[in-house]
């Protein structure tokens, strides 16, 4: 196995298209290490993205956040603006593992390897971010959603990484939040993840939301009839209630050592709830 | 924190006013060596020339081993020796202990290394070592295994049926009546108790009788496995390994080997928590076998993995428990059928399992009975008070209930019932002073007890018994020509126990803590030890170090009298000094410790104080626990918000390590409580076999913990100890089931608590009404 | 595959060292460096046992390839004495009997000590949750946690 730590796009472009599929793209490496510690992975080559200036930095840009892949959770943490934005995003990067775990995970890392438990992937569909993708033939944009096509599937072609996520700019009267069930109160992947963004207008009325579940299928589920059980009410009970189902019907979780399919199910509908609620809430706290 | 002391005469209290260190919290002498990353655990040990040595294991539960073709591994430059069956020869059926529970070596040297058969997945086959790990993991994907896969089992309850596979077929059930005459997997049953349980059970009023059923657990010591070995060319071998019981090993590889047992020379590391699971051997006889071939020392390490997978869990158990009483509170009879899974070969803890079930209460009658049962599983070690936590599990959940059905404080209840000293226990002996009733009076009047619930929660009050033991220690103090002494023990220091010895020998000697350097000894060093187990260090070996430090008294009291010319009965030794009894001084008023040590020579030679006993007196601890819980009704998760533990310690030396005990054994049990458990698939391959779905409690999954010792004296030991370590985890699993049981409404009778099982029982509930 | 040529501070003194790309920092540390008193428990991040401070922040040694390191500043337990005076840590960890085994402690206490230099003054719920990444089997985390908090009061006067 071969290590290599380009400093530019262009270098990690080239090393990665001349190995094919040979090569990992090294981030935090919290999951890669583990992955390649129990052999499951024997990559020949190791791209090492973190000494690219591009993909370590919070930016913005014409009112919105760029953050870089390998930004970590810690970093997403410290950074009072982005976290006055994207509350529910950085909730969500800060609850992927351990206090060492924060010190190198990344949103780039914990969505390329294509868990369908990633904890930030959930908050980062529902907040609509968009990925900036740099390979062979250039640059290209994707929404987050449109990355993970399985488990430890991405529709990324040979040569190509995530650089950076790119957030549009939160509307007045909007709030994202992300919760996410585990048994213990640290260190767990999670059994069920919910993120939700929510709009709402001058009248209280709710003008856009977008419901995303982890977890409880292949890749994050963007839930729309969710979404519509909540846009244009006022987020009652009875509308949350009704988004609560919808996010139940659109489960098709698989039993394993981390939950049943019976308690993801029911379970992704009561955090749904919850994390309506909390959302609610975030949309009045500019006020 | 709080300690509770009932003196048994004047006179010990007033001794008690004396004590300069017993009783203190002194620094541990080990302290700055674990705080500053110099101490050296298993795996920190580096020999010139070492090689690496790395296992292959059974990727299968059960299989037929066909053949074992090393022949491409051994031919990969940088390997060094490779071991299988071959070179392991086979051993005859005999029992032997390792710390409270048996083992045979006709399954230790299967353990090791599998013969006819691979039992479980993970079960070691094959062992490499090579110049480096690279080199090691590379030779071991080139050894060709042919299996016969056959089918397994998991479940106790299973395993017992008739049809089961069997995976032993010459096993006979020892203890059937009548006789087996049919192989089964069923290896032993027991029975304990007295009286006439159906007699009890028609004089009852009430009678409730549950079926509960819990899955292993692993002890869940964060060091794993680790030693090395090197044999030289002649035979003479050194053994460096992470053990509780370095003597042990010592006998264990020997025998497993064909080794004269003063050939090997033992060394105990720095041992990074054991809990049982480091009283037998795993790596070391196979280390040996490598370095015995390569002639070079050779260094194996378990990874997590291996660890959950091949060294020991506790058993889970399939267990019934049916409990009758009057109108009024009193246990008229109580029995259990408790059926534990043992592993690939026999040896659960279901002896003192059903030993211990009803020992908290003085019953007229009583039975306990236990099945020893095999299932394709790693084989069980030793687990902090083997056995009992389980089956006292069951009997304390269907105590609570019988309590409740009579609407009886449940604190109250266990008092109108408590073993008591002179109670007939339930496996035979009458108890000398033990403190169950104290524990029971501390945990009601505490605050904790007094405080008010929020409306949704929980509380939950258990008892917990175990034994605790003696056995075979020797202890040397060196003296030191400027008076400073060497204490050298044999039992390996898991928790502190350098400290609470150290004390104990600077308290009888007179002198400062630090004067007195604890250390342990290589096998070599010293008479033969008994591991560190059944709660016995500070207790056994403690009373032997006592006992040498008192030999090493008489022999200063017979040097002073030497110097001053006088009879040694003129002479007596106090704070470290010895003096004339008439007042009269020699040359001096007084000879320090010093003034005798500097003069040894010239007085009779070497100072050194000796004592090898076989300690007897070993006295039981009894704890009561009181825990709250809060439940999430929409997600079924159980939080522990306040917990408190009430335990005999006989007399605390350290209290801060009692304490610690205490506080550890609890929250062992809350995740035994609530979230371990081994996951198996349907191939019988272990699902979880790390720390990261194994979920163990992480320092934001509970709350303080508050302690309470209660001190009952043991009159066996010079200072009043019983053993403290294990006891904490034996009631925290039904406390905290019977605080889930208050705060729901919902009896649990399985384990773990986990999420899903406390949201379905919540649904059944909540349908059914 | 030729070695991967390794500069960095570990404890305040220049370390180079060659690695295969294969290696973590924990191997290195440990087998190569001869450091063991940051001690693998798990290999996957899950027990805190190899906690080490890079460039001001927590991480485990063993989530990291050595060639990872590459410019970088590490303290390890090793370097968290002062010569023979203690860290005030170390001191507290010894006075509350916040370790049993020991076998954990040395990745506490470089947990705590990257929690103190950021938060003088946490709560102990603060003090949990920083140290959740941390498995203690021995001591049900009461004097680890009381240690810490009482060297955040101790310090701050």
């Amino acid at each position: 196995m071969q290590y290599e730590a380009p400093t530019t796009v262009d270098q990690a472009v080239a090393l990665l298209k001349n190995s094919g599929n040979a090569s990992k793209v090294l981030a935090g490496g919290t999951d890669l290490l583990v992955q390649l510690r129990s052999g499951m992975i024997e990559p020949e080559l190791i791209v090492d993205i973190k000494k690219i200036p591009e993909v370590r930095s919070i930016l913005k840009e014409d009112g919105k956040f760029r953050v870089g892949a390998v930004v970590t959770g810690a970093e997403l943490g410290e950074h009072g603006d982005l976290k006055a934005a994207w509350p529910g995003v950085v909730e969500a990067a800060e609850l992927i593992g351990s206090t060492q775990i924060q010190g190198r995970a990344s949103l780039g890392g914990n969505l390329c390897n294509a868990s369908p438990a990633a904890d930030a992937v959930p908050a980062l569909v529902a907040a609509g971010a968009i990925c900036m993708i740099a390979g062979p033939n250039g640059r290209r944009e994707l929404p987050v959603g449109a990355i993970c096509t399985g488990p430890g599937q991405t529709s990324l072609s040979p040569g190509e990484f995530v650089v950076s996520f790119l957030f549009p700019i939160p509307k007045p009267r909007s709030g994202d939040a992300y919760l996410r069930f585990i048994p213990r109160t640290e260190m767990d992947i999670a059994v069920v993840g919910v993120g939700i963004h929510i709009t709402l207008d001058a009248e209280n009325v709710c003008v856009d939301a977008r419901v995303a579940v982890g977890a409880v299928a292949p890749t994050v589920l963007l839930v729309e009839e969710s979404a519509a059980a909540l846009v244009g009410t006022m987020v009652d009970d009875a509308s949350i209630d009704k988004m609560i189902a919808a996010v139940r019907d659109s489960c098709d979780p698989i039993d394993d050592k981390r939950g049943t399919v019976v308690y993801r199910t029911q379970v992704a509908g009561v955090l749904a709830g919850r994390v309506c609620r909390i959302a609610l809430q975030r949309t009045r706290r500019h006020e | 924190m709080a300690i509770v002391t009932k003196r048994v005469s004047d006179e010990r209290e007033a001794e008690e006013q004396n004590f300069n260190w017993v009783g203190t919290r002194a620094v541990r002498p080990d302290g700055v060596d674990k705080v500053t990353g110099r101490a050296k655990f298993g795996a920190d040990l580096h020999l010139p020339n070492m090689l690496v040595g790395k296992m292959l294991r059974s990727p299968h539960a059960h299989a037929r081993i066909l053949s074992i073709d090393i022949s491409s591994a051994e031919k990969l430059p940088g390997v060094k020796a490779i071991v299988t069956r071959e070179d392991f020869s086979d051993l005859a059926s005999e029992f032997v202990p390792a710390g409270e529970m048996m083992v045979n070596y006709r399954d230790i040297t299967r353990n090791v290394m599998a013969r006819e058969k691979v039992l479980y997945e993970g079960h070691a086959l094959a062992a490499v070592a090579a110049v480096n790990a690279i080199v090691a993991r590379e030779a071991l994907a080139l050894i060709q295994v042919d299996y016969e896969v056959l089918p397994h089992v998991l479940d106790v309850v299973e395993a017992m049926k008739p049809e089961a596979v069997l995976i032993q077929e010459d096993l006979l059930t020892d203890g059937a009546d009548p006789p087996a005459d049919k192989p089964s997997n069923i290896a032993k049953r027991v029975e304990f108790g007295h009286g006439d349980i159906e007699t009890g059970f028609a004089k009852a009023d009430v009678i409730v009788e549950r079926e509960f059923n819990t899955r292993p657990v692993h002890q869940g010591y964060i060091e794993p496995h680790a030693c090395v070995a090197s044999v030289s060319e002649d035979g003479q071998a050194e053994l460096w390994c992470s053990t509780q019981g370095h003597y042990v090993v010592r006998g264990h590889c020997a025998r497993i080997l064909g080794m004269d047992v003063a050939k090997l020379r033992v060394t105990a590391s720095e041992i990074g928590g054991g809990f049982g699971g480091k009283t037998v051997v795993y790596l070391e006889p196979v280390a040996l076998a490598l370095s015995r071939k390569a002639c070079q020392p050779v260094k194996m390490v378990m990874t997590r993995e291996e660890v959950f997978k091949a060294s020991g869990p506790a058993s889970g158990a399939n267990m019934r428990v049916k409990i009758g009483a009057t109108r009024d509170g009193r246990i008229t009879a109580g029995e259990a059928i408790l059926h534990y899974q043992a592993g690939a070969f026999q040896g659960s803890p279901v002896p003192p399992g059903a030993q211990c079930a009803f020992a908290p209460y003085d019953l007229e009658h009583v039975r306990a009975v236990g099945f020893d049962v095999l299932v394709n599983r790693p084989k069980v070690a030793a687990y902090r008070a083997p056995g009992a936590p389980i089956s006292e599990y069951a009997v304390e959940s269907v105590v609570d209930e019988v309590a409740k059905k009579l609407n009886i404080d449940p604190i109250e209840f266990r008092l109108k019932n408590a073993s008591r000293e002179g109670t007939k226990a339930s496996h035979g002996p009458k108890f000398g002073p033990i403190g169950l009733v104290e524990t029971l009076e501390a945990a009601q009047a505490h605050d904790h007890y007094q405080s008010p619930l929020q409306p949704g929660q929980g509380r939950g009050v258990a008892s917990g018994y175990w034994f605790n033991i003696g056995g075979q220690s020797s202890v040397t103090l060196n003296t030191s020509e400027d008076g400073t002494v060497a204490l050298v023990v044999g039992t390996p220091d898991i928790g502190g126990s350098r400290a609470s010895l150290g004390m104990m020998v600077a308290e009888e000697l007179g002198v400062e803590l630090d004067k007195v350097r604890p250390m342990i000894g290589d096998t070599s060093s010293l008479g033969y030890n008994f591991l560190t187990g059944g709660s016995r260090t500070t207790f056994a070996t403690g009373k032997v170090a006592v006992d040498a430090a008192r030999d090493l008294v008489s022999q200063l009291r017979e040097r002073a009298a030497k110097i001053w010319d006088v009879p040694v009965g003129d002479i007596l030794w106090h704070n470290g000094e010895a003096l004339q009894k008439n007042g009269r001084g020699g040359p001096t008023e007084t000879l320090s410790f010093r003034d005798l040590a500097e003069s040894m020579g010239k007085t009779g030679g070497p100072l050194v104080g000796q004592a090898s006993e076989n300690v007897q007196g070993a006295a039981p601890s009894f704890g009561t626990h009181v825990v709250d819980v809060d439940v999430d009704r929409e997600t079924g998760r159980v939080e522990i918000l306040r917990y408190t533990v009430v335990q005999d310690a006989g007399k605390a030396i350290h209290p801060s390590y009692v304490e610690g005990q205490y506080q550890g054994g609890a929250v062992q049990g809350i995740g035994w409580a609530l979230n371990e458990e081994y996951i198996y698939d349907s191939e019988g391959r272990l699902e979880n076999a790390g720390f990261l779905d194994y979920r163990m409690p992480v320092c934001s999954d509970v709350p303080m913990i508050d302690t309470v010792i209660v001190e009952v004296p043991n009159p066996a030991h010079p200072y009043g100890v019983k053993g403290v370590g294990e006891t904490p985890i034996v009631p925290p699993l039904a406390a905290i089931s019977n605080a889930v049981a208050n705060a729901l409404g919902i009896r649990f009778s399985e384990l773990p608590m986990s999420p899903p099982r406390v949201l379905a029982a919540i649904a059944a509930a909540s349908s059914s009404k | 595959m030729s070695k991967v040529h390794v500069s960095t501070i570990i404890n305040d003194d220049t370390v180079e060292f060659l690695c295969e790309s294969e290696q973590t920092l924990l191997d290195v540390l440990r087998d190569d460096l001869r450091l063991t008193g940051s001690k693998e428990g798990c290999a996957s991040g899950d027990c805190g046992a190899c906690s080490v401070i890079m460039d001001g922040r927590l991480v485990c040694a063993c989530l990291l390839l050595a060639a990872e390191a590459e410019g970088s500043t590490i303290e390890t337990i090793e370097g968290m004495a002062n010569g023979s005076d203690l860290h005030p840590l170390q001191q507290q960890f010894l006075d509350h009997a916040a370790l049993q085994c020991g076998v954990c402690t040395p990745g506490f206490l470089i947990a705590a000590k990257a929690l103190l230099d950021r938060n003088p003054d946490p709560t102990e719920t603060e003090v949990r949750y920083w140290l959740a990444g941390n498995l203690c089997r021995c001591t049900g985390y009461d004097k680890i946690v009381r240690a810490v908090l009482d060297t955040a009061a101790e310090t701050r006067n």
